[in-house]
């Protein structure tokens, strides 16, 4: 009875008692789920159009931000001396943005086009091995010390009545938003983006339509860069550049399952649910166990959810033959 | 021309149904034999015991876990630490709380303990299929870890949370704890991953192989003509973890002797595993031992190569390790999508003709 | 492809023979020193400099003495990142060559190599980390964890705080918050700060942040909701940075957010840029690179461009404390060489080596560390309960200023607790205390 009352009485209680509380958690869970959403975003546009699940989405994320420090501050590749000169954080960032293209030509040519029609375990895989060719890479290029980045986004805090919000995690959403509002025109009413949709769709269906597969593939991993650019100086800029960087992608795995691999609205509705659903839990539940719930309390939200729609909320409804 | 198999009748039912029905297997399984039983405890060093024979041993059987479910039966599961750390904890809480019992019971008795819990997770398997199976292994993974650290009964109430084994022996050979000799450990190792292999081999060979076979092929064929899935799968996930929770206990109790369970069987172990499997080949239990016994040797032998050889400082050549590995993968993944297995396969084709091409 | 395959084969067959006869013999006059460091990995930034100052710090030795009383020192190291398995690995390949001593350098690998040492003989110093019980020396005669422990240091940071809220006694109802890293390292301090928290009266909320910190929103709101007076953390890596921010971005003040001794290094507070003002850390060693030591590490290391990373770097935290850790060591060989009459101590003789560790105010001039308090381990005693000292950090001049005396620690709180640690494990583990005379 005691164990009742404490399970499900007294958190909601709680909720209903301090309701500035509870929405400065939800507001904050909301604010995570966006930066988790950037990550899963890298991911779903890279399913979407390849079929590919890039498990290096991360690393991407990581090698981007990098890179991006790497020439904000002068250094020369593969010493550790700052001798070159320092750039101005946008041209830093559309200089990144030309490496991650390089980037995706080389996965393109060297990774993709030899397994082409494999399964998709086997793709999969070969996302597993190229992260951990572009963390190696990474760290040999650039070295394994913290790095600090700072692009100039404003940090500090506002209070609105009792609720303390934070101008970073405002910027974020306002960069996620913008992002997905491009995206989502680049892929309705451009050329491209229709082209990309019919990739996406069939792939043999495209060639023969005449969409060169390999331009689309390239143009993809391109934009995926860019996302995970994006989320590289989000995530870098909270906590210093450095490997754990890479462990990101697995923060948004459940958004992922849960939104759907194949939606791009799906990713960051995902991601709001995940980010407010950890949050609530780990502030009211997770005293009761001694608190760190959230890692495995984010995928068993997401099962869950599978359970009733086994392909993600707004995931492509699987249609199995015989 | 070596290898033809003119010449050799089978006069019964038993023979025919063989593991190795070619001679010539049979020879090459027999002098494998002797160089694991008697050439290795001869000719090795403590380090060679320590670090490469028994982790092998121990992750050809995780492997062979993880091949029953994935390779075998088609579910792909990320879970497989997870899972490891439930052997590990059930031995260590078993072998504490009953000090009496054989140590061989023991190790049994843990897989049973993580045959249930793997049960219990592969339900979502009914209605989860794919990569989202996959990613939903994931919150085994996770809870799993955080469970084992957070409740501390599990860890019999150390403030430090790792839990170290206690001396054990067998037929009176010290086997655990810090005394056991690294051959006897070796040895031990060696003689239980056979007889666990055996089994399996057959397992996967008679009708309850076939039925997840069936499922993995064309799940919805199969319940058309009279196959379960969900029992088939069930069954799949239950045998799979008892393989797998056997490894993890051995893996605590006779290779790292104490264990911080969150670290120790981490995400990076289930991504070991599966890499394991892939490479050596989905599918086939040859490809789980050779598959061990590649990603486990190649990071040492890359170092050795490195360091030793070349004279490169450690920390470069861990990055170029990272590098080599990586990019050994795809090349193989290039090359042999289905693994050493297949591999070897083709290399057995080509030599029952030879010296002729075809 | 034939190529690449032949390629392959040949790479294999070298990797074997050389693993095979990996013997390489080290001379019989040359002490060898290996190094279990993590350059690589989640925690390189901390194990760069840290690798670094060990290095360095022999290095000088063989420059400036020409050894420890004229016997070479061969310096090893074998790459971990931080990873328990490949450090047992490390290990296992280099206990071959005989070292006089490991230095596990962190706390999974120390808990894997104290059954170890039972069998092996060699002593482990682990300065700092690894099982704080083994300071229990009769049942831990191999493992040293001088100068200082975990719960030592939760006792040291209580005292502090104590000292700044005007005596123990106006501890009561004061509301303490310990974030810790979900791991075994991060829990070492929680029973000793449970007890602490019974004995003066204050609130005590434990936070665990899960592995490995990235993302600590939930953390912060609740401690934003318990508006606690001081907050003690025992971090590890990007939890550390990400801590710092998020204790920045809210406006806590960072004066009154004290870090362990490893959360109080530069790579903590960097990234945080000026926000990070004013944060403590504890420490046991003086932050800072104008010391004579440093001055020698200069002129015998780095100027002969024999130094591991950049002179500018010298002055960190963890590389001071990378040298003080061989610091130790060289001070133990000088003790065994002295008693036993020998060039090359072994393992035993080692062992006695830790165990009359005895560094006098005289001794730290002479090393070049003048002003550290004296250190004497003795054979049941093996942390010393030497006092932590802690630090503030300057954001504008980027450097870590001494903000106290040493502070004692609290021995008759921790020791008891310690030895009742020690007897459970031997007790699992069937171990006979040795006798301390």
């Amino acid at each position: 009875m005691e164990f009742l009352n404490l399970v499900l009485v007294a958190p909601i209680v709680d909720m209903i008692e301090y309701p500035s509380f509870f929405i400065e958690v939800v507001f904050g869970g909301l604010m995570s789920g966006v930066m988790y959403s950037l990550v899963a975003l890298g991911f779903v546009l890279i399913f979407k159009a390849s079929g590919v699940f890039n498990f290096s989405q991360g690393v991407f994320a990581l090698f981007a931000a990098l890179t991006l420090v790497g020439l904000m501050t002068g250094t020369v590749p593969f010493t550790l001396n700052k001798s070159l000169p320092e750039l101005p954080a946008w041209v830093a960032i559309i200089l990144t943005f030309i490496v991650m293209i390089g980037l995706a030509i080389a996965v393109e040519r060297i990774v993709l086009r030899p397994l082409v029609n494999q399964d998709h375990i086997i793709m999969f895989m070969s996302t597993i091995g190229l992260a951990f060719v572009l963390e190696g890479l990474g760290d040999t290029i650039w070295g394994s010390e913290v790095k600090a980045l700072d692009v100039g986004i404003p940090t500090g805090n506002f209070l609105i009545g009792e609720i303390q919000i934070q101008i970073f995690d405002l910027w974020a959403a306002g960069i996620a938003a913008f992002l997905v509002v491009v995206l989502a025109v680049f892929f309705q009413y451009t050329r491209t983006g229709r082209a990309l949709r019919a990739v996406a769709d069939d792939h043999q269906a495209a060639l023969s339509v005449g969409i060169p597969l390999k331009n689309i593939w390239i143009i993809v991993w391109s934009v995926a860069g860019l996302v995970a650019l994006v989320a590289g100086i989000m995530w870098g800029s909270k906590s210093g550049v450095q490997f754990s960087l890479s462990l990101i992608a697995l923060k948004a795995l459940p958004v992922l399952i849960l939104g759907g691999f194949t939606s791009v609205p799906g990713a960051i509705v995902g991601g709001l649910i995940i980010g407010v659903g950890e949050k609530v839990a780990e502030v009211y539940w997770g005293p009761l166990v001694d608190g760190a719930i959230e890692n495995w309390f984010a995928y068993v939200l997401a099962l869950v959810f599978l359970l009733f729609r086994p392909q993600g909320l707004f995931g492509d409804k699987i249609i199995e033959r015989v | 021309m070596l290898y033809r198999e003119s010449g050799q009748f089978k006069t019964s039912y038993s023979a025919d149904q063989a593991i190795f029905p070619i001679r010539q297997d049979n020879w090459a399984m027999v002098v494998f034999l002797l160089v694991a039983f008697i050439a290795v405890p001869y000719f090795g060093t403590e380090y060679f015991f320590q670090a490469i024979m028994i982790p092998v041993l121990i992750f050809a059987l995780a492997a062979t876990g993880l091949n029953i479910l994935t390779g075998y039966c088609g579910q792909l599961s990320l879970g497989t630490g997870g899972f490891m750390a439930v052997g590990a904890v059930a031995c260590y809480k078993l072998t504490t709380g009953f000090p009496e019992m054989n140590f061989v019971l023991v190790l049994l008795l843990s897989g049973i303990i993580t045959a249930g819990v793997g049960l219990l997770f592969g339900i979502p398997s009914l209605r989860i299929k794919g990569f989202y199976l996959a990613v939903a292994t994931l919150a085994a993974q996770f809870f799993l870890s955080w469970l084992f650290n957070k409740v501390a009964w599990f860890q019999n109430y150390t403030p430090s949370g790792t839990i170290t084994m206690p001396p054990r022996e067998v037929f009176g050979i010290a086997v655990t704890g810090a005394n056991a000799d690294a051959m006897d450990r070796y040895l031990f190792c060696l003689v239980f991953v056979l007889i666990l292999a055996m089994a399996a081999k057959n397992l996967v060979r008679g009708p309850i192989g076939r039925s997840w076979m069936a499922i993995r092929d064309m799940d919805i064929a199969a319940e058309l003509i009279g196959f379960r899935p969900f029992q088939t799968k069930l069954m799949a996930f239950s045998v799979s973890s008892f393989y797998v929770g056997v490894a993890g206990a051995m893996a605590l109790s006779l290779w790292l002797g104490s264990v911080e369970t969150a670290e120790a069987f981490d995400i990076n172990v289930s991504f070991q595993v599966l890499f394991m499997i892939i490479i050596g080949g989905l599918g086939s239990m040859m490809g789980s031992f050779v598959g061990a016994a590649f990603i486990i040797l190649m990071p040492i032998v890359l170092t050795n190569v490195m360091v030793g050889s070349l004279g490169m400082q450690a920390v470069t050549a861990k990055h170029f390790e990272f590098m080599f590995f990586g990019g050994l993968i795809i090349f193989f993944l290039i090359v042999e999508p289905h693994g050493i297995a297949r591999l070897w396969q083709i290399a057995k084709e080509k030599l029952r003709i030879w010296p002729f091409p075809h | 492809m034939n190529i690449k395959r032949l390629g392959i084969g040949v790479l294999t067959g070298l990797g074997l023979t050389t693993m095979v006869a990996t013997e390489i013999a080290i001379a019989a006059d040359q002490i060898f020193v290996p190094g279990l460091v993590y350059r690589t990995g989640p925690y390189a930034p901390n194990g760069i400099p840290f690798a670094n100052g060990m290095q360095d710090y022999l290095t000088l030795i063989n420059e400036r003495d020409g050894g420890i009383n004229g016997v070479k020192i061969v310096h090893e190291e074998c790459e971990t990142g931080y990873n328990t398995k490949v450090g047992v690995e490390c290990y296992e390949k280099l206990k071959s060559k005989k070292p006089v001593t490991v230095i596990p350098n962190s706390t999974g690998i120390t808990y894997q190599l104290i059954p170890k040492s039972y069998k092996d003989n060699i002593p482990l110093l682990t300065m700092g980390y690894g099982r704080t019980s083994a300071a229990v020396g009769s049942v831990f005669p191999w493992v040293f964890n001088f100068p200082a422990t975990y719960w030592s240091q939760a006792t040291a940071v209580i005292s502090y705080i104590a000292g700044k809220e005007g005596g123990l006694a106006s501890l009561k109802g004061k509301k303490i918050v310990h974030i810790y890293h979900n791991s075994a390292y991060g829990k070492e301090a929680n029973p000793t700060l449970k007890v602490m928290a019974e004995k003066f009266g204050f609130n005590l909320t434990l936070l665990a942040v899960d592995h490995p910190g990235q993302e600590q929103k939930a953390t912060w709101l609740q401690i934003r909701r318990k508006k606690p007076d001081w907050i003690f953390m025992s971090g590890w890596g990007v939890m550390n940075q990400v801590a710092v921010k998020e204790a920045a971005a809210q406006g806590f003040p960072m004066d009154k957010f004290i870090g362990n001794w490893w959360s109080g290094s530069e790579n903590d507070v960097i990234p945080a840029g000026s926000k990070a003002d004013g944060y403590i850390a504890a420490t046991f060693h003086t932050p800072g690179g104008g010391t004579k030591l440093h001055a020698d590490i200069k002129k015998y290391v780095y100027d002969k461009g024999l130094g591991g990373g950049d002179l500018s770097r010298t002055g960190e935290v963890l590389y001071i404390r990378g040298m003080l850790n061989h610091v130790f060591v060289v001070e133990a060989v000088r003790n065994a060489q002295k008693h036993f009459n020998v060039k090359v101590p072994n393992g035993a003789q080692m062992q006695w080596g830790y165990e009359n560790t005895n560094v006098t105010s005289a001794d730290w001039e002479r090393i070049g560390l003048p002003g550290y308090p004296p250190i004497k381990v003795s054979c049941n005693d093996h942390e010393g309960g030497h006092p932590v000292l802690f630090q503030q950090w300057n954001a504008s001049a980027k450097t870590w200023k001494v903000v106290s005396d040493w502070v004692p620690v609290m021995k008759d709180l921790v020791r008891p607790l310690m030895e009742a640690d020690a007897a459970k494990f031997a007790k699992e583990n069937n171990i006979t205390p040795k006798s301390c005379s």
